[in-house]
């Protein structure tokens, strides 16, 4: 079955760039420019097995989302990676303890965020 | 401008000069592809020499005794890549088998671990290996820890020893939850706390030289290093870990590397995704 995942950021930028990453991964892929609209899209009833979610966005940041989120048993099992500008260290064990289940601070590359989804488990496949 | 190695504008003669005092003083070979190579790592140490080339730099190393510049020429054609958790395969099988392994059969003995990472650079992987022990052992400060650290470069060794990195370092390949829990921030640095940077000891060794200060011990990470040097060499250090490994111990090596071909009495063991090797029957000798 295909993985799933979704792209959480308000730059478009940030999204294409992510979302190609992930493409290679095999994941398809969806866009949302904002905690709320990817809100909409799970309960919605799609099934995600990753989001990489921002923190700094209009409507709701990525940290409501990851709280949002984790109020709801039926997403156990969706893996949240945030990937921000916010480097202080409160803020990233905010984050972990909200719930999410990895921090990748910005600005990062490929390499970064393929390791950083190797210690969930996922794994690129190796060329 | 006859005689240039391919790749970059040092003549044949200057990068050979270079070859032969890094396989003499680091073990490390370089083959022709490498001229490049040198002549970028050689030529912030030229600029902030005043040298006026990497050309001018190496007549003055020809001329001189072997000192401080010379030291500092090879360390700086040394690669020191590493990251915290490299491969992170490894570090699961330490976390998930290994230790807990070793642990049960130490606990009513000897209660202690001995462990040595051999190619350390700026420190990630032993300190990576201290966290896990710090997580897997609940009574770690009943335990005799023994986490050695050495490489040959004296900067890295004084770089480790700090245990300051920088945020695209720890950004990589640590855990987030490792890093809150065993970092303190400042600013745009990120210092290890004292729980775990104590916990290991760096010191100055050369592979290809005498172990002096190395022991008997449960693990060796000699990880992404050997493929440094030629088949020779690394036979040669091979055996001698054969030598400092306990029987039920494990020697750990990089992703793509393995004693196959080089040392036929390691024993593979897999451990989930990561391969170990143990030493076999009739080493030691
Ligand atoms: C690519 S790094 C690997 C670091 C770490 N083991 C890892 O896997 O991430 C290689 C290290 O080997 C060291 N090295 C090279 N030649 C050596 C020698 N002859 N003896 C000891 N260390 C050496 C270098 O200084 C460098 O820090």
């Amino acid at each position: 079955m295909t993985k799933k995942a979704l792209v959480i950021d308000d730059s478009r930028a940030m999204r294409t760039i992510l979302s190609g990453i992930l493409g290679e991964l095999g994941y398809e892929v969806q866009g949302a420019e904002d905690g709320g609209r990817a809100l909409e899209i799970l309960n919605a009833g799609g099934l995600f097995d990753l989001a990489l979610v921002d923190w700094n966005m209009p409507q709701m940041t990525g940290y409501d989302f990851v709280l949002e989120v984790r109020k709801e048993t039926r997403f156990n099992d969706l893996r949240l990676v945030m990937v921000t500008t916010e480097t202080e260290v409160s803020r990233m064990s905010d984050a972990l303890e909200a719930g999410a289940d990895e921090y990748i601070m910005k600005p990062f590359n490929k390499e970064m965020l393929l390791e950083k989804l190797m210690l969930l488990g996922i794994e690129a496949e190796l060329d | 401008m006859r005689n240039r190695t391919e790749t970059s504008d040092l003549t044949q003669a200057d990068f050979d000069f270079v070859r032969t005092l890094v396989k003499q003083h680091s073990s490390i070979s370089l083959d022709d592809s490498k001229g490049y190579l040198v002549s970028s790592r050689l030529l912030p140490i030229a600029r902030g020499r005043g040298f006026e080339s990497v050309a001018a730099l190496i007549t003055h190393l020809r001329s001189r005794p072997h000192g401080k510049v010379h030291t500092d020429v090879l360390e700086a054609v040394a690669t020191t890549e590493t990251s915290f958790f490299r491969d992170f395969h490894p570090y699961e099988a330490l976390r998930d088998q290994v230790i807990p392994d070793l642990i049960r059969k130490r606990r009513e003995s000897t209660r202690m671990l001995s462990i040595w990472s051999g190619a350390c650079s700026s420190g990630q992987e032993p300190y990576s290996v201290a966290m896990v022990l710090r997580q897997v052992i609940p009574d770690i400060d009943t335990w005799t820890i023994q986490l050695l650290a050495s490489d040959f470069s004296g900067a890295m060794v004084e770089r480790a020893r700090k245990g300051v990195f920088k945020q695209l370092e720890v950004n990589r390949g640590l855990p987030a939850h490792l890093l809150v829990r065993y970092f303190d921030q400042h600013g745009a640095s990120w210092w290890l706390k004292d729980e775990v940077k104590r916990m290991v000891t760096f010191f100055q060794q050369n592979l290809d030289r005498e172990w002096t200060r190395i022991p008997q011990v449960d693990l060796v990470f000699l990880r992404n290093v050997l493929i440094y040097f030629d088949v020779e060499t690394r036979r040669r250090i091979l055996r001698k870990v054969r030598r400092h490994l306990r029987p039920d111990g494990f020697l750990v090596m990089g992703a793509a590397e393995t004693t196959l071909s080089l040392d036929d009495s390691f024993r593979r063991v897999q451990f989930g995704r990561a391969a170990f090797y143990q030493p076999g029957e009739g080493s030691g000798q």
